[in-house]
């Protein structure tokens, strides 16, 4: 199964057309046939999804699934499977399957449908392509694309404030990429070359001109990680559909760009020469005070998907900050995060969804006695909420518990203490509304109920929860199985520290 | 074979034109099928032979210089041809769904049309100096009969004005031409470089390249030279627009090109170089900030052309006095961003004549609740824009990515801030026009669909600038080493 | 200076008065006769240029022919718009009234 086919080198790149024909195929449709539609949408997540579990099966037992194409003179277009693209691209498909499933759920009845699942589905094909990109240059490349991308989504419902949330979201990122594409070309200038190596493409002795570089590169990065200050279009783009909140804050947008700052830290800086150049202690600094920042303002937030949205950019910064611990514990509990903050954060948004589709709640003083009303939802609320505060044993516990090890390795123990008191800010903004969902008795009628049969909700938005909720408990819970997020994430700092 | 060729390549526009100005509109659209399928034929035939055998000088009619007509065929002329083909067959077809039949003037489009190609062509292989002028000539008055075909005084006003800064455009490059006959006594281009080679900072020569540039400089409507183009691309018909645009432009680009590669090393300065790409750079500040500001929709791509040609104005600096290597790459740069402008550009002017048609009215604002109706002749525009805001993986990208290097390396860094710059300010004015097709209308839908072969003409042109990045390393190959091969 | 030069001079001189008269005058056709005098001037610079260095030249002959030919065509365009713009606006200057939209 594992032997070197002639089919190898194609399968990221059928991966990432799964995807693109399907967005492709939903532009065309027109807009009354829905089944057909969904059962594209599914057919091209299961079919990606295969694919992924293929090449993660091949990238454990040590293939490298890779196709490479020149563009321009001396620039090569390169999709590569290794194990940290696999990390990336598997979180991608797993979740893009429950999201598409949720959307169709969500947008049932709403016009537009064809525009917003063709956007959709290119938006994660995006994704993929950052996932296996092989060099900086084609990250570069499917890094806009998800912004182009997105936008549609961001301002799908066409009013006045989804409209401002997807201005002020294009220009961050579009600043973000100049930027990035400023760093990138000096980049080359300086080195001559963009490809993504396991300790790094960069040689010689730190100058100032490779600091600015890592500046430019981090800045542009940062913005669709949502790294203090350049944080703000984020909270605005939660106007968006509950599915599309979903995929930005998990899935997709700032996730590509902590995956892109990982990228830059340990392939094409290495994280030896990074660390000796200086350049990681600053960065450990800001996103410990992003950590700090974003979970102080989600405490005032009274709009629940404001709430998770100043909690992800808190919450994303732990994958930063763990890169920049500089040590092999840190980089695990870093990229253990990536995966276990997106299964947690998406479980939290399609549960803000469902409460809002089915009671019409936006406001968390609005969420008296949910819990009651609505069982299952409430019960997934309440086990990522728990996961996020590092309750053990869920997803959130592996991870604070690897980085306090990384910081210990690292002798930093400040930031031991900032993730004390992060977890304590993770406490005290979602107590509260676990708190109101199962113990505050309910006194008047919900804003706007719709009833949906037997079942507290439609089954479409039920099950993607319930099945990712199950996840934060299972992940954590297995965290020492073979191909666990734990035991990945380990696999491939042994590839990339030790190769 | 390659007599043919040449002939097909310059005779059967202007034979075309001759037929056509006996037909009317629809005979001539009937004949344009033809010409445009044989010119089509032809330049691909003509690239690939210039790509198996590279390039050559060929005399027109056996009469060789100075008294007959020599013509260069370069892998850069023949990249140029294949492009002129390929806009302006969709362009033609365009025009031949979209054009009005019945409006009598309308049956003077075809002429012009093919004297339009033929001038194209000519100045893409013209080899000596003179010949130029008449394929500009030929160019700059076909390109004004065109305007004016919009019939309205508007349109006669904007094409005076075309035509007014057009002629002195012309006459100073004529002026030029005089001093450098005077100075040199040949005009072949290779000629005049070998021998302002040998003998440099001559002052005649110098003024002679300065009034060429400056000349050419109004023809392509560089900053601050461009307030005719606006009036004359906006208030044309669509199809028109387009050809304008995409084509018209390039061609002064490209003999300026040509002068300041020949002569700009031994007859320039560093004041002139720095000159023109800070004209470029505020052309490009400039247009593309007044692209934000206009209520009309075409009017917003004819500012945005203002911005992309000064892009290629950065030539300048870019090839003075610098490596090999970083020439090179400015000049692949600025090929490929004539290209892919070319492409995207009449992609967005046809699509944004459809979008006109569907919405009855040429204002921003009136986009409004279109996104809902008409996804497929907005995403032509929108993946043309891709291309203007040179985003990966679109051929503008692929342009901006080799200017960026030419600057780095060449420690003109000022230069990439600019590209970087003009990038941002593109994508505020096409997300203006994507903003206000997401935009929810109240009220009644009063929208009507255009018809799906005028929609299939620019999202073919739209995902060719698209794709062009991807495949810029094979169009870079067969360009070759532009302007030195054969000179 | 020979007379050659002399030719050359006095097609400077008539460029430069034909340059102001397009940019300055008003009247279309006053700005078309502005053009073919920057015309008239180009030919006698390219011609006496020419044969101030080489003695009697037939290209540049040649090439002058030409660019009258040229500069008729564009004169006669120029003239068909001309009055067809005053037949449908009425007016002989393309100064803008109020009515025109757009910026220039």
């Amino acid at each position: 199964m594992v032997e070197d086919l002639w089919l190898n080198p194609w399968l990221p790149v059928m991966a990432l057309a799964t995807s693109m024909v399907a967005a492709l195929v939903i532009f065309m449709l027109p807009e009354e046939r829905h089944v057909l539609r969904t059962a594209l949408n599914l057919g091209a997540a299961v079919a990606k999804l295969i694919l992924v579990i293929v090449m993660v099966w091949g990238v454990f037992h040590g293939l490298e699934y890779q196709l490479s194409f020149t563009m321009l003179p001396g620039i090569e277009f390169e999709l590569k499977a290794d194990s940290l693209s696999m990390m990336f691209a598997g979180l991608s498909s797993v979740l893009w399957l429950l999201t598409t499933a949720y959307a169709v759920g969500y947008l049932e009845n709403s016009p537009n449908r064809s525009r917003f699942f063709g956007f959709f589905s290119l938006c994660v094909a995006s994704t993929t392509g950052i996932a296996l990109a092989g060099n900086l240059f084609t990250f570069f490349l499917f890094y806009e694309m998800l912004t182009l991308s997105t936008y549609p989504l961001v301002v799908h419902r066409g009013t006045a404030t989804a409209l401002r949330a997807g201005r002020s979201y294009i220009i961050y990122t579009l600043s973000g990429g100049a930027v990035l594409l400023l760093g990138m070309a000096w980049l080359y200038a300086e080195t001559g070359t963009l490809d993504f190596a396991p300790g790094g493409v960069v040689e010689g002795s730190p100058t100032p001109a490779l600091t600015a570089i890592f500046v430019l590169l981090v800045a542009g990065l940062g913005v669709k990680a949502a790294l203090f200050p350049l944080h703000g279009w984020l909270p605005q783009a939660m106007v968006a559909p509950a599915p599309v909140s979903a995929l930005l804050h998990a899935v997709a947008v700032v996730k590509a760009g902590a995956f892109g700052i990982v990228r830059v830290i340990s392939d094409v800086f290495g994280i030896g020469f990074a660390s000796e150049a200086g350049l990681l202690l600053p960065l450990a600094g800001l996103a410990a005070f992003t950590i700090i920042f974003g979970s102080v303002r989600a405490l005032f937030q009274q709009d629940l998907k404001r709430r998770l949205a100043y909690s992800t950019i808190s919450q994303v910064s732990y994958i930063i900050l763990g890169i920049c611990l500089a040590g092999p514990l840190g980089m695990v509990g870093g990229l253990v995060h990536l995966l276990h903050q997106g299964i947690m954060k998406i479980t939290l948004f399609f549960c803000a969804g469902n409460y809002a589709e089915t009671l019409g709640v936006h406001r968390i003083d609005e969420l008296d006695g949910a819990g009651p009303r609505m069982p299952a939802t409430s019960v997934a609320f309440t086990i990522a909420a728990f996961g996020m505060i590092g309750t053990p044993p869920l997803a959130g516990f592996i991870t604070k518990w690897t980085l306090g090890l990384g910081a210990l390795e690292a002798e930093l123990p400040w930031v031991v203490v900032v993730l004390l008191a992060s977890s304590l800010l993770n406490a005290a903004y979602f107590l509260p509304i676990v708190y109101r969902l199962w113990f505050r008795p309910r006194s008047d009628a919900w804003p706007e109920e719709v009833r949906w049969g037997r079942l507290e909700t439609l089954g479409w938005l039920l099950w993607p929860p319930v099945l990712t909720a199950a996840a934060v408990v299972m992940i954590g819970v297995f965290a020492a199985m073979p191909f666990s997020p734990l035991s990945w994430a380990e696999l491939v700092v042994n590839r990339e520290y030790r190769p | 074979m390659m007599a043919w060729l040449m002939a097909g390549l310059l005779f059967t526009p202007l034979a075309w034109a001759a037929l056509s100005l006996l037909a009317d509109f629809r005979a001539g659209w009937r004949l344009a099928w033809f010409g445009m399928a044989l010119q089509a034929t032809v330049a691909v035939l003509l690239w690939l032979a210039i790509a198996q055998e590279g390039g050559f000088y060929y005399p027109l009619g056996g009469w060789s210089a100075p008294l007959g007509i020599e013509l260069r065929v370069d892998g850069l002329a023949v990249t140029f041809i294949l492009m002129t083909a390929t806009v302006a067959t969709a362009c033609g077809l365009h025009a031949g769904f979209y054009l009005d039949p019945d409006k009598p003037w309308q049956r003077y489009f075809w002429p012009l049309f093919w004297f339009l190609w033929a001038g194209l062509n000519g100045v893409w292989l013209g080899a000596d100096l003179f010949n130029l002028y008449v394929g500009l000539e030929l160019i700059s008055l076909s390109a004004v009969g065109l305007v004016a075909l919009g019939g309205a005084a508007d349109a006669l006003r904007a094409s005076l004005r075309y035509l007014l800064a057009a002629l002195v455009g012309s006459l100073f490059y004529l002026l030029g031409v005089a001093l450098v006959y005077g100075q040199f006594g040949t005009l072949s281009l290779g000629g005049v470089a070998q021998l302002a080679g040998e003998h440099t900072g001559l002052p005649g020569a110098g003024l002679a390249l300065a009034l060429m540039l400056a000349g050419l400089a109004l023809k392509t409507a560089l900053f601050p030279l461009h307030g005719w183009l606006p009036p004359a691309h906006g208030i044309a018909p669509s199809p028109v627009s387009a050809l304008l645009s995409a084509l018209v432009l390039k061609a002064s680009f490209y003999i300026a090109a040509r002068l300041w590669l020949e002569l700009g090393e031994p007859q320039g300065s560093y004041g002139v170089a720095q000159l023109m790409g800070g004209l470029g750079a505020l052309a490009v500040l400039w247009g593309s900030w007044l692209a934000c500001l206009q209520p009309r929709l075409k009017q917003v791509v004819a500012y945005s052309s203002v911005a992309q040609i000064g892009y290629l104005f950065l030539l300048f600096p870019l090839t003075w006095q610098v490596s090999e290597q970083v020439s090179q790459q400015a000049q692949q740069g600025m090929t490929l961003q004539v290209i892919s402008h070319a492409l995207a550009k009449a992609a967005m002017f046809l699509a944004a004549g459809n979008l006109i048609l569907s919405t009855g009215s040429s204002r921003v604002a009136d986009l409004a609740g279109v996104g809902r109706f008409l996804p497929f002749s907005l995403f032509s525009f929108g993946l043309a824009g891709v291309s203007l805001m040179s985003l990966p993986p679109s051929g503008g990208f692929a342009a901006k990515w080799l200017l960026l290097q030419a600057s780095l390396a060449s420690g003109q860094w000022w230069w990439a801030l600019v590209l970087v710059a003009g990038g941002l300010l593109s994508a505020a004015y096409v997300f203006r026009i994507y903003r206000a097709s997401f935009q929810e209308a109240s009220g009644q839908d009063d929208f009507h669909h255009p018809p799906r072969r005028l929609e299939a003409i620019p999202m073919a042109l739209a995902l060719l600038s698209l794709g062009l990045g991807l495949a810029g390393d094979q169009v870079l190959s067969v360009m070759g080493l532009p302007f030195e091969e054969g000179s | 200076m020979t007379p050659d030069l002399f030719y050359a001079f006095t097609g400077l001189v008539l460029f430069i008065t034909g340059l102001f008269g397009i940019i300055a005058l008003q009247h279309l056709l006053r700005k078309l006769l502005a053009f073919n005098l920057m015309g008239s001037g180009t030919f006698l610079m390219l011609v006496g240029l020419a044969q101030h260095r080489n003695g009697t030249d037939p290209v540049v002959q040649a090439l002058v022919l030409t660019g009258i030919v040229v500069a008729i065509a564009a004169t006669a365009l120029a003239l068909v718009l001309i009055r067809r713009y005053y037949h449908l606006a009425g007016r002989v200057s393309l100064e803008r009234d109020a009515t025109d939209e757009g910026r220039p």
